[in-house]
């Protein structure tokens, strides 16, 4: 007894000619949300981690100080001595009123640091701060 | 006269652009990171040159001390960092003036800091869901803009961070 395989009377092929616009579509939905990092982060640090984290929605307001393993202190593209934290914080705040402060501390750090840099804040007025901290499950 | 010549095959091949579009995607999805900030905020007390002692009773203060090895004192009695919250609880249910004042030592590490604060957030997100379930018969997740102002009114959140003082010995 012979088997013939039965083949399917309809065409085989898939069309592909909308092939590239579905990849368009997916490209510019990546170009829209990629954001290129702006700065390089000189620092070594690892967050903290915390249960009771908020998301936070508006990144435009934020301005980032991360301070490292080493307790060496970075804004934006520099390492900065701890008195130069007021001036520059002073300088985004008139730009911006309503900037949060993110502080970006790596776990180990001890209080003192942090302490010092909250009461540059304060002098420059610069009061919403934010602890950024990994969220723990 | 001028009759435009007609040029046989003057289109251009398509075939290629799937792949010239794959390699962008493949360029974008490799640089992109969603990544949402996550943290704890909070909001600092002015500075004033010349600090004016502020007199509050005594009974309206919580006085919560972490030293340099994580030990916690509260009103000089020592808890666990996971009793905070609920002991935090209690007290501000008790009276709802309660000020919390956190202080902590110079070399106190920023982690535990970070650990004892989340207590106090979560003793608070605590309260105010209550509040809000009572209130509203929803979570905060659920109320809106203008629920939210009221619950943060009825319970504010008062934590007073206190200069971290030079440990002792």
């Amino acid at each position: 007894m012979k088997f013939n395989k039965k083949l399917a009377q309809t065409q085989q092929n898939i069309p592909t000619s909308s092939l590239p616009d579905i990849i368009f579509m997916l490209l510019i939905f990546f170009m829209v949300s990629t954001v290129l990092r702006e700065v390089d982060i000189l620092v070594e640090y690892q967050l903290p981690e915390a249960i009771a984290v908020e998301k936070i929605d508006n990144k435009r307001l934020l301005s980032y100080i991360w301070v490292g393993r080493d307790e060496r202190i970075q804004i934006d593209d520099s390492i900065v001595p701890v008195e130069a934290i007021s001036n520059i914080a002073y300088g985004k705040r008139m730009n911006n009123p309503n900037i949060i402060m993110s502080l970006r501390v790596d776990r180990g750090s001890r209080m003192g640091i942090v302490s010092d840099i909250q009461q540059e804040l304060r002098r420059a007025d610069a009061l919403r701060i934010n602890y950024s901290a990994l969220v723990k499950f | 006269m001028f009759r435009k010549k007609k040029r046989p095959g003057a289109e251009i091949s398509s075939s290629g652009l799937a792949d010239i579009s794959f390699l962008l995607l493949l360029f974008f999805l490799v640089t992109t990171t969603i990544d949402v900030d996550t943290g704890i905020d909070l909001v600092l007390p002015p500075w004033v040159e010349n600090a004016e002692q502020v007199q509050v009773k005594s009974e309206n203060i919580a006085n919560l001390l972490v030293n340099e090895v994580g030990d916690v004192l509260l009103d000089e009695k020592i808890i666990g960092i996971p009793q905070i919250k609920p002991e935090i609880i209690s007290r501000i249910k008790a009276n709802p003036k309660l000020i919390i004042s956190y202080k902590t030592v110079r070399d106190t590490p920023y982690s535990i800091y970070i650990t004892v604060m989340d207590q106090l957030k979560l003793a608070y997100q605590d309260l105010r869901d209550e509040y809000s379930r009572e209130k509203f018969g929803i979570t905060t997740d659920q109320a809106d803009d203008e629920q939210i102002q009221e619950i943060r009114k009825a319970i504010p959140q008062r934590i007073s961070l206190a200069e971290p003082t030079q440990a002792e010995g």
